[in-house]
């Protein structure tokens, strides 16, 4: 009985890892806007919806699968992330965050309903026979989709830290994070920055979207949900930290995985609110982040 | 009507003297001499159409968007001007719309899909006196409040349970075979919750040859069911009865396949998801063979085909389900309705509406009544198993397009195709 | 009459014949319009009370709450409770459902502000507490859990229990905004007042200067989580039945916010100016989409016209109409 109680236990814990994963790939993109511009972006869930939808119609119209088309999606999210944050968001950079809710929230309710009226009301999904595989190991038995969408998001993340610590572009971002002034005296163009750290968050959450889809079908109202859970993650992990990010998705993955092993499942997002009450209180700055003065 | 007939100077005086008499007539009369003209029962669609229940609220919708033409068809001698709003999944816009519409003299309102939204509108319709049949909602609450201008050609979940588990015992009978034991998994909002309750309830009273091991309840916007469905698969259950959404069966069935978890079967005791053609699509091979207790539409009648086939023009890529069965029926009722009033005064049409009779309709059971809590208690489940990407009636045998299979085969079983 | 004189004082004659003006159309306004326009007026009243209890706490004193929903969801779920159960009519019941709203916001409030949780994180501490109890009572057997809780709807107006139709609603409801739009007035002109606005404009120089900041926000929280309360009282009765979906859904809380931040935050018409915008360009652009039979469209209209407003009048609609037309209150 306890034999068979542990490993249970560890089951769900390396499915909670597994979806861990791509739910840390989907809070990067919001960590990273974050951290250089303090613009909470609240129609977070909205832009991985957009690219959830794009990846179905890649695999619908083109027969393209939703893992060959990420790296296109992502492309296409960088290219417009750049623009709305050009052309929108830029005047709102340093308003009052209820300023910044509001415009953020107008976006949100725009792109879902864009969705809705050119995608549809109906669940939209992508078939593949991996949906249906699994690995086995030993006594464990791996998701085949969970288990490629968390590689994949291994990959991406690396790539991201790459992007961060060894390019130029990368090391001037998280020098206008760090200091805005700063950089304002040594020459960067600041304004560029952020339009280029929005485009890399947006192609984060555009590549989280055509590896999400694989997981789960998407419908335009379930956007509202993935803002708030990314709010959680981030919060979480530390709002404005990568390594943060990924550790809360992978907190929050096993914590529900293991709740709803322990409780009834339905009280499972219960426990995560309450992870994110505990941690808003005793650790504001998230488990990863760095105190702030 | 009467443009073939030559006008006379002195029939013009008249009729102009006549229609000047009629703007002139009080109220009463004007409505009285509307009654006349064939084409003008106004009849206010409510459904939501955008928001979190777009998707069932469009495919209501559909059903009702080909009323007139299967009218015709059946040579119904009606043709209704029926005028869609949209609740956008809210309550309190259910309830300006409902206002909305009987302000801009709709006679009779038809919707809405859901619980709350359903009530929002009930309570306008008893205010201002106007009769709302409602199409589509299980809450028994709506039939219980002593609504005298609600009627409901919907079952309510005690019903759709009582039918469906007496079709269970009807499977087995058939198949030979009885599971000992069943797992209940749940979706945990609304209409889940009240479905849950229902089974619980009911279970002991219906002697049923299994028995439930557990129940296992999940909320509406999982996103991942690998653990819920560990436990259900723990639990040996030969039997699994889901009470789902669309979504979440579909991330049921997939972990159902990638667990190995082969049960006896699928009984789907009421919810939607299972027979849902984007479940089929997605699906595939897998989505066979589960069965749907639910009230489904009646391929022996000849409505239903005439339904069928308008549908079918009409909407190509979009399956005729109980959602636009149910709806277009709402708007058969409020045509019948309005046939055998003679009128279109809301009085008149509830008065009608009470004595209704339809033995010509869509869906499986006998004709449409009331009761005199304004429900109609003659809807029968039926059982649609999945045949071929089809949802098809199996049971009851009368209505039956297809032979049941059951136990369900295996997944990787020759005969899923 | 010095608590008259006080609550009017700065203000121009013309906005006080307006404001008069204002009320006695109102008053009269269920004989003008028909049911449709009366139950839009009704949302419009019931988002402007709303509207305005939410402003006390961001618009006065500076805290960004995006959990509103629990404060009204808990009052709701509480006066229909108790005349579900025990035939408490609403009258008294509402008395608990405040002090139960007070309460909540007072733990909410003492954790955010103890742990001095500021701006983003304070909202995302009162979704959170708003998340959990939408979980808690959707287990909860005492009031239906996630099937919901009905109330009985008969057509008799009875007064006493708050049963009757739209009109008896909406002198409710108006009775509540105009309560609630004098109360803030008053708070505003009150010492309190002021130590909100310093708050709002620099925590720390206020803390400096001597003002009780932690006390001042809790007295900002448990008076807005009140008023809130109120609104889900009505609009429990309103509706007649309650899921913890809505109740307590994201969605709501965010809908409290809208009209007070286009409006104008911090303003004593923002609220109601906001509130009249929002709803009136919702019907507006229903009946324009109509036209088209293209779902969404009303809200993709929607979503632009706050695009529009937050661009071009990111302090509200309302600072600019009393700059244009002199409603303004003099600089004092």
């Amino acid at each position: 009985m306890t034999a068979d109680f542990l490993l249970s236990l560890a089951q769900a814990i390396t499915k909670g890892l597994l979806t861990g994963m791509v739910y840390g790939l989907m809070a990067l993109g919001l960590s990273v806007i974050f951290g250089v511009m303090r613009v909470v972006n609240f129609a977070h869930g909205e832009i991985m919806v957009v690219g959830m939808y794009l990846a179905w119609m890649g695999f619908e119209y083109l027969q393209v699968s939703p893992m060959l088309s990420l790296p296109v999606i992502a492309l296409i999210f960088f290219g417009a992330g750049y623009a709305l944050q050009r052309v929108v968001i830029s005047p709102f950079i340093g308003r009052p965050e209820h300023q910044q809710f509001l415009l953020l929230l107008a976006i949100a309710i725009l792109l879902v309903n864009a969705c809705l009226v050119v995608a549809g009301p109906d669940s939209r999904g992508v078939q593949m026979e991996s949906q249906f595989d699994s690995y086995e190991l030993g006594p464990f038995v791996f998701d085949a989709v969970r288990a490629h969408a968390a590689l994949t998001a291994v990959v991406i993340a690396g790539l991201l830290w790459l992007f961060f610590t060894r390019t130029r572009t990368g090391k001037s971002i998280r020098a206008a994070a760090d200091n805005n002034l700063g950089a304002l005296v040594v020459g960067l163009d600041v304004r560029r920055l952020y339009a280029f750290t929005f485009g890399v968050g947006a192609a984060c959450v555009g590549a989280a979207g055509a590896l999400m889809i694989t997981i789960i079908p998407v419908t335009p109202f379930l956007a509202a949900e993935y803002t708030l859970l990314a709010f959680v993650i981030v919060i979480v992990g530390g709002l404005g930290s990568m390594t943060g990010a990924l550790a809360g998705g992978l907190l929050i993955g096993v914590s529900e995985a293991v709740a709803g092993l322990l409780l009834q499942p339905s009280l499972k997002s219960m426990v995560s609110f309450g992870i994110l009450i505990l941690v808003l209180l005793l650790r504001p700055q998230g488990l990863f982040g760095k105190s702030s003065t | 009507m009467t443009g073939r007939k030559t006008f006379t100077r002195r029939r013009l005086g008249q009729s102009a003297l006549a229609g000047a008499a009629l703007l002139g007539a009080p109220l009463p009369l004007r409505e009285a001499f509307a009654q006349g003209a064939p084409a003008n029962l106004k009849v206010g669609l409510l459904l939501p159409t955008s928001g979190l229940q777009a998707q069932i609220g469009q495919a209501c919708r559909r059903g009702a968007d080909v009323a007139n033409d299967v009218f015709a068809d059946m040579k119904l001698p009606v043709k209704l001007e029926i005028v869609n709003y949209d609740t956008e999944t809210k309550p309190d816009v259910a309830r300006t719309q409902a206002e909305k519409a009987i302000d801009a003299g709709c006679h009779i309102l038809v919707g809405a899909f859901d619980s709350g939204q359903t009530i929002a509108i009930a309570q306008v319709c008893e205010q201002r006196g106007v009769p709302l049949v409602v199409n589509i909602a299980a809450a028994p609450q709506i039939t219980e409040q002593g609504y005298k201008f609600v009627v409901r050609n919907f079952p309510t979940a005690p019903m759709l349970i009582t039918g469906a588990l007496s079709l269970h015992k009807e499977i087995f009978k058939i198949s030979g075979k009885t599971p000992k034991t069943a797992v209940l998994m749940s979706v945990n909002d609304t209409f889940g919750t009240a479905m849950i309750n229902g089974i619980k309830a009911l279970f002991p009273k219906l002697d049923m040859p299994y028995e439930l091991v557990d129940t296992i309840s999940y909320d509406v916007a999982a996103k991942d069911l690998s653990v819920e469905v560990a436990k259900a698969k723990a639990t040996k259950a030969e039997l699994l009865l889901p009470v789902s959404r669309l979504n979440d069966a579909k991330l049921l069935v997939q972990e159902m396949v990638k667990q190995r978890w082969e049960p006896m079967g699928v009984l789907n005791p009421g919810a939607p998801g299972l027979y849902e053609q984007d479940f089929l699509k997605t699906m595939g091979k897998y989505g066979e063979y589960m069965i749907s207790n639910v009230p489904w539409l009646d391929p022996k009648s000849a409505m239903t085909q005439a339904l069928e086939k308008r549908h079918a023009a009409k909407f190509p890529n979009d399956q005729l389900d109980l959602n636009g069965g149910f709806t277009f029926e709402g708007v058969l009722i409020a045509a019948q309705a309005w046939l055998a009033a003679k009128s279109t005064k809301p009085g008149d049409l509830m008065e009608a509406l009470r004595k209704i009779k339809i033995d010509q309709h869509v869906m499986v059971g006998g004709p449409i009544q009331f009761d005199s809590k304004g429900q109609n208690v003659n809807i029968k489940a039926t059982a649609v198993e999945n045949l071929k990407r089809k949802p098809t009636v199996v049971l009851p045998l009368e209505s039956a397009a297809a032979p049941l299979v059951f136990p369900m085969p295996p997944w990787n079983d020759k005969r899923r195709t | 009459m010095t608590f008259l004189t006080r609550l009017t004082g700065g203000v121009p004659a013309r906005s006080l014949w307006c404001l008069g003006g204002l009320l006695m159309l109102l008053l009269v306004a269920p004989a003008l319009l028909g049911k449709y326009g009366l139950s839009v007026l009704i949302l419009v009243l019931y988002f402007a009370f709303v509207g305005q209890a939410w402003n006390i706490m961001m618009g006065f004193a500076g805290q960004l709450s995006l959990g509103h929903a629990l404060y009204a969801g808990v009052g709701g779920y509480i006066a229909a409770g108790l005349f579900f159960h025990y035939g408490i009519g609403p009258w008294a019941g509402v008395f608990v459902a405040v002090a139960a709203a007070v309460a909540a916001g007072s733990i909410v409030g003492y954790l955010g502000f103890r742990f001095s949780l500021a701006g983003v994180y304070f909202a995302l501490l009162t979704i959170a507490f708003s998340e959990f109890t939408r979980i808690a009572f959707d287990h909860w057997g005492w009031v239906g859990g996630s099937g919901g809780l009905f109330l009985k709807v008969d057509s008799t107006s009875d007064i006493l229990n708050l049963r009757g139709g739209p009109l008896l609603f909406y002198y409710v409801i108006l009775a509540l905004a105009a309560g609630t739009f004098i109360l803030c007035r008053a708070l505003l002109e009150s010492r309190l007042g002021r130590y909100w606005l310093a708050i709002r404009e620099d925590p720390e120089a206020a803390q400096a200067v001597g003002v009780p900041v932690l006390r001042c926000k809790m007295i900002a929280i448990m008076i807005s989580a009140g008023l809130t309360a109120l609104a889900g009282v009505w609009n429990a009765f309103y509706y007649n039945n309650l899921f913890p979906e809505t109740a307590f859904a994201m969605g709501r809380s965010i809908e409290f916010t809208l009209a007070p931040i286009i409006g104008g935050l911090g303003t004593l018409f923002g609220p109601i100016v906001g509130a009249v915008v929002l709803t009136g360009l919702g019907e507006i652009f229903t009946d324009l989409s109509e036209v088209f039979h293209i779902s969404g469209l009303k809200q993709i209209f929607y979503g632009l016209a706050l695009l529009v407003i937050v661009m071009y009048r990111p302090a509200g609609v309302w600072p600019w109409i009393a700059d244009r037309f002199g409603f303004g209150e003099k600089q004092k």
